[in-house]
């Protein structure tokens, strides 16, 4: 395949691997749950931007999916045993099909409608859920701790999900490097700029957006199963909330909308940022107003991102910097 | 099923929808005039809660500090049109959803600081008309009359001044409003602040009715977003009457199905219209 | 102008984010400070020295001559807090009535062992923005980079439960208040200890009280919001009421987002009960009061959670006239030494009345169950210290196990069964109920159990 021959990606995952193994090489724990939530951030992120960066539909309700997947994979954990691993598949091809079947009429929808459409749609699964006994209704479920035991108890559990949260973060940047590289990326990208004068391309809109749909819905949805998996209780509200939806846009935005790296940079700014604030101590009271101010400032007067930004001012970068 | 609890219900529903529909209005007014989605709206209708609470403090009444919230709220408006939406207004929708973001994770931010995250409420009571078990709340009789005049304000101001025309004009075609000599940053500004007091104002009147949190506008401003939406985004009647049909909604509902689905139901009733009638039930074609 | 008015921004934005990053990025590296002998158990880490230290100097002349000697030793109690989001009210409460002992603590020069090691609690928190996956992620830290000794617990119980799967995986000892969820407590945890009442005692008591004050009562309506604690709590009211004779004539959830509750009570009203019982948090409750009042609904007897216990309940006016709401502990509690000596328990810690005092005279506002919870979590550990005479997490989950005593804040007896272990077993819910005093002033009173009250129960009209 030509587009692996690209040095860039392999740069890219040296990277994000490399500082996935510091935790493991420190043996520091608390660095690998700091890691393991900046990983499933990037995840987020990153797949929100294969569906927003590559084709200009704003997913606003994509955290759906994470709670989707996170709450198939849970009750099969807690009610058959399945291993974790082989759940957290089961959880993204479910919130894949979902998305497939949801996303069929939704984008037919444009801008703003087909937003505030996703926002309905998470709303509706979140109040649905809140009702919907099997998976706990408004309690939500939990596990035993002896669920872990099959993991060799509850501190190996953390461990192995962290593997798996790495794996899943590599294979999603590399999907979304595959997407922008190959042919199918670039007739996204025409649908971006004109989704009238692409079909005249012969590019088939629908179809195209459906699958980009569909393929962005799986990496949230795994994501979202690994993090209850370790977190070891699921309920309707943290498993659908708006806001760590909106928080993964404001990261791609950060990071550089339409690139493989920005969604990565974003996440990694943006929660080092707000962790920083937070632990401090002078100014933890003030931190959302911070974060607000500093998030503004990045929106008036950056606006293609921080990758964006080095891609227009240092051209030489370009062929690295995807 | 209870003949009575319905109507009552209805009733209730029906005069909240009022005010929900003057809340809904001021986003898709700004909507309709810029295309901004404005996520600062949750906020700015809990300013308007905190400002009716303040002023009820300071011994104001809470209607009277309405006028006070109408100024307040054109002011906080214009002022956060030109630091946070003024420069990005021509941008892709992203980027003006990302900075009215930041101002609501600002005013989230100050607002914690000032006023905690208590739960408040009005000490306010008017009297109430009733026949046998349909009561109608003097809170809400008044709310409702509010919100009429307010709308009916509104439609004079837009229909009859010149200010009012040329807001309308710049929402149709800015360039061509340009054209014609009119500013539009100022146009633009106005109408952001005019779609804040709207929802300051609305916010004033949920505080009489209801009690409050500074996250209060959370919920809101979704729930905006529905009723925009029903009623044609853009289009401030079609709000009025979107909340109208919210508020009725929700209260009958209510009757006939388990009220933790009433929210279920409201949200697929949303996506459906998004669908079938992205115009909103009102809008052509 | 414009451009460099960007640059500008640009270079402050890139070196706020630089600081940031710095300011984060040397987290990890402090490891080696504490870690010489590589990764070992943690919590010997931080007994070691103990022993090392105590035995020279302080063993021969110990108790009785050298307390000035005995260079008091730290004790880091690790916790979050919610300073902003939806808990942020009643953490910063419990947070007040933790400090208030830690107070105490340092004037009575610390917490003293038999061989005169004196250790000093100090306490460390973080904002969890009152969401769940903040939580365990400043749990971790807290155990790993900031070595806590002991583990206090957030507030609410989704956030607890999230924290209690921290502390049970890295195996620290954890007193948990602000958490009254039954199911959690469930899960074999081995070092989770809970001092709120648990969810499924938390109305009983409410119908007890019910079907004393108004004996011809028969019907009750059990409304609650549908999240996890207020469910738990009407799950395990519903069955209770039925068994003494009511029957429940209405049993549905709200939303949690409900704003409006006018058409829900005209359904409530529609089917007639005699008494309602539920409720959820603040906001809701509140409301619900409002509205209820606003429509006359005559109903006598109405009890909800969380909301009433809140001091600025009262906003509300005349509309919390007679609302009843179950409460961990209230200011006029009757613990004290001598129903201690009746109960045939020992008593420990302060009187009521001196905790009431000093909280008001600090605060400048009086003290919530929230702050008496934050109080009790210092004060347990204070005393599972002093009884194990160390700090060694095992002799401490031994202690605790063995507790059964009362203090201001009610009798603590914690479940030694395998399958609960943890959970509260003693500890009882009291009800108060806002009624006029004789200026006519809105005031809190305690009306159930009878033994305890500070005033008879009125009924709502």
């Amino acid at each position: 395949m030509k587009t692996l021959s690209s040095p860039f990606i392999w740069i890219i995952l040296v990277v994000v691997g490399g500082a996935s193994l510091l935790p493991i090489l420190t043996n520091s724990v608390s660095l690998r749950e700091d890691m393991f939530l900046m990983l499933m951030l990037v995840i987020l992120a990153s797949s929100i931007n294969i569906i927003m960066g590559y084709t200009g539909y704003v997913s606003f309700g994509h955290i759906v999916f994470f709670g989707l997947g996170g709450y198939l994979a849970f009750f099969l954990m807690k009610e058959f045993q399945v291993q974790f691993m082989l759940a957290a598949l089961v959880g993204g091809a479910g919130a894949s099909l979902i998305a497939f079947f949801i996303g069929i009429p939704v984008l037919r929808l444009r801008g703003a409608y087909f937003a505030l459409a996703t926002i309905g749609i998470n709303e509706a699964f979140r109040s649905f859920f809140t009702n919907f006994d099997l998976f706990g209704g408004a309690v939500g479920m939990f596990f035993n701790f002896s669920v872990y035991d099959a993991y060799g108890g509850a501190k190996n559990a953390g461990q192995l999900a962290y593997y798996a949260m790495v794996v899943l973060a590599l294979v999603t940047i590399g999907t979304s490097f595959v997407i922008k590289k190959s042919k199918f990326g670039l007739g996204l990208m025409a649908i971006r700029e004109d989704q009238d004068a692409s079909m005249v391309l012969g590019i088939d809109p629908a179809r195209l957006k459906v699958l980009t749909y569909t393929i962005s819905a799986f990496f949230p949805a795994v994501a979202g199963a690994l993090f209850f998996f370790k977190n070891g209780l699921i309920e309707p509200g943290p498993a659908f909330e708006l806001h760590r939806s909106i928080e993964a846009l404001v990261m791609v935005m950060l990071g550089g909308y339409g690139t493989v790296t920005g969604p990565i940079v974003g996440a990694v700014v943006y929660e080092r940022l707000r962790g920083f604030l937070i632990t401090d101590p002078t100014l933890s009271n003030a931190h959302l107003v911070i974060a607000g101010v500093l998030l503004l400032l990045i929106v008036l007067f950056v606006t293609a991102g921080v990758i964006g930004w080095v891609r227009q001012r240092v051209p030489a970068l370009r062929r690295y910097l995807e | 099923m209870n003949i009575e609890a319905l109507i009552a219900s209805s009733i209730d529903g029906l005069m909240l929808g009022f005010v929900f529909g003057l809340m809904a209005m001021g986003l898709t007014l700004i909507f309709g005039v810029m295309k901004v989605i404005n996520l600062g709206h949750g906020p700015f209708i809990v300013m308007g809660m905190f400002a009716i609470l303040v002023m009820s403090q300071l011994g104001i009444n809470p209607y009277l500090g309405l006028v006070i919230v109408v100024l307040l709220g054109l002011l906080t408006g214009i002022v956060v049109y030109f630091v946070a939406v003024h420069r990005v207004i021509n941008a892709p929708e992203l980027t003006t959803l990302l900075a009215t973001f930041s101002v609501n994770m600002i005013l989230i931010g100050a607002l914690t600081i000032i006023f905690s995250t208590s739960p408040r409420g009005l000490d306010l009571e008017l009297p109430s008309f009733r026949t046998g078990a349909i009561t109608v709340l003097g809170t809400r009789f008044v709310a409702v009359l509010v919100a009429v005049g307010v709308t009916i304000a509104l439609y004079s101001f837009l229909y009859r001044t010149r200010t009012g025309k040329s807001i309308r004009a710049v929402a149709n075609n800015r360039g061509a409003a340009e054209l014609m000599g009119i500013n539009s940053s100022w146009i633009l500004a106005l109408s952001f602040g005019i779609g804040t007091l709207l929802a300051m104002i609305s916010g004033g009147l949920l505080a009489t009715l209801f009690s409050f949190t500074v996250l209060s506008g959370g919920g809101l401003e979704v729930k905006s977003f529905v009723i925009v939406v029903l009623g044609g985004l853009g289009n401030p009647t079609g709000a009025l009457f979107g909340g109208i049909i919210i508020g009725l909604l929700e209260s009958i509902t209510t009757i006939f199905i388990p009220v933790s689905w009433v929210p279920v139901f409201e949200f697929v009733v949303f996506v459906l219209i998004l669908l079938f009638r992205p115009n909103g039930l009102f809008g052509a074609r | 102008m414009f451009s460099k008015m960007t640059r500008l921004l640009w270079i402050g934005i890139v070196l706020v984010t630089l600081l940031a990053l710095a300011a984060c990025a040397p987290a990890p590296t402090p490891a080696p400070t504490a870690a010489p002998p590589t990764a070992a158990p943690k919590p010997a880490a931080t007994t070691a020295p103990v022993a090392t230290a105590a035995p020279q100097a302080t063993t021969a002349p110990a108790p009785t001559a050298a307390p000035k000697a005995a260079e008091p030793k730290k004790l880091l109690l690790g916790f979050t807090a919610s300073q902003t989001g939806a808990q942020q009210v009643a953490s910063k409460k419990q947070i007040e009535g933790l400090q208030l002992w830690l107070d105490d603590v340092k004037k009575a020069g610390g917490i003293k062992l038999k061989d005169g090691t004196t250790y000093l609690p100090e306490i460390k928190f973080y904002d969890d923005e009152s969401k769940t996956d903040r939580v365990q992620t400043l749990y971790t830290k807290l155990i790993n980079e900031d070595k806590a000794d002991f583990l206090l617990s957030p507030y609410s119980s989704t956030l607890v439960k999230a924290a209690a799967v921290v502390s049970e995986q890295n195996d620290k000892v954890m007193i948990t208040a602000g958490a009254a969820d039954d199911a959690t407590m469930e899960q074999g945890f081995k070092k989770t200890f809970q001092l709120y009442t648990p969810a499924s005692r938390y109305l009983t008591g409410a119908a007890d009280a019910l079907k004393k004050f108004v004996p011809t009562a028969k019907k009750v309506a059990i409304i609650y919001e549908k999240d996890s604690f207020s469910t738990s709590v009407a799950n395990a009211l519903q069955p209770y009421a039925k068994s003494i004779g009511f029957e429940v004539v209405l049993f549905e959830g709200y939303d949690t987002g409900t704003t409006d509750f006018a058409p829900f009570i005209n359904k409530i009203t529609a089917a007639n009960p005699d008494a309602i019982l539920g409720g959820g948090h603040f906001a809701d409750g509140t409301t619900f009061s409002k509205q209820l009042f606003e429509k006359k609904v005559p109903i006598q007897f109405v009890a909800i959670l969380v909301a009433p216990p809140e001091p600025t309940f009262k906003d509300i006016g005349d509309a919390a006239l007679g609302i009843i709401g179950p409460s961990q502990w209230e200011p006029q509690v009757t613990f004290s030494a001598e129903s201690a000596k009746a109960a045939n328990l020992p008593y420990y810690g302060p009187s009521n009345k001196a905790f009431t005092d000093a909280y008001l005279a600090k605060y400048k506002e009086s003290p919530s169950y929230h702050s008496a919870g934050g109080y009790a979590q210092g004060l347990v550990l204070q005393k599972a210290i002093e009884d194990a005479d160390s700090v060694d997490p095992a002799k401490i989950v031994a202690a605790l196990d063995k507790m059964n005593l009362m203090t201001f804040y009610g009798v603590i007896k914690f479940s030694t069964d395998a399958k609960t272990h943890g959970k509260q077993q003693a500890h009882g819910m009291v009800y108060m109920q806002w009624q006029k005093d004789s200026a006519g002033k809105l005031v809190t009173q305690i009306v159930w159990p009878l033994e305890a009250k500070s005033a008879d129960a009125v009924l709502r009209k």
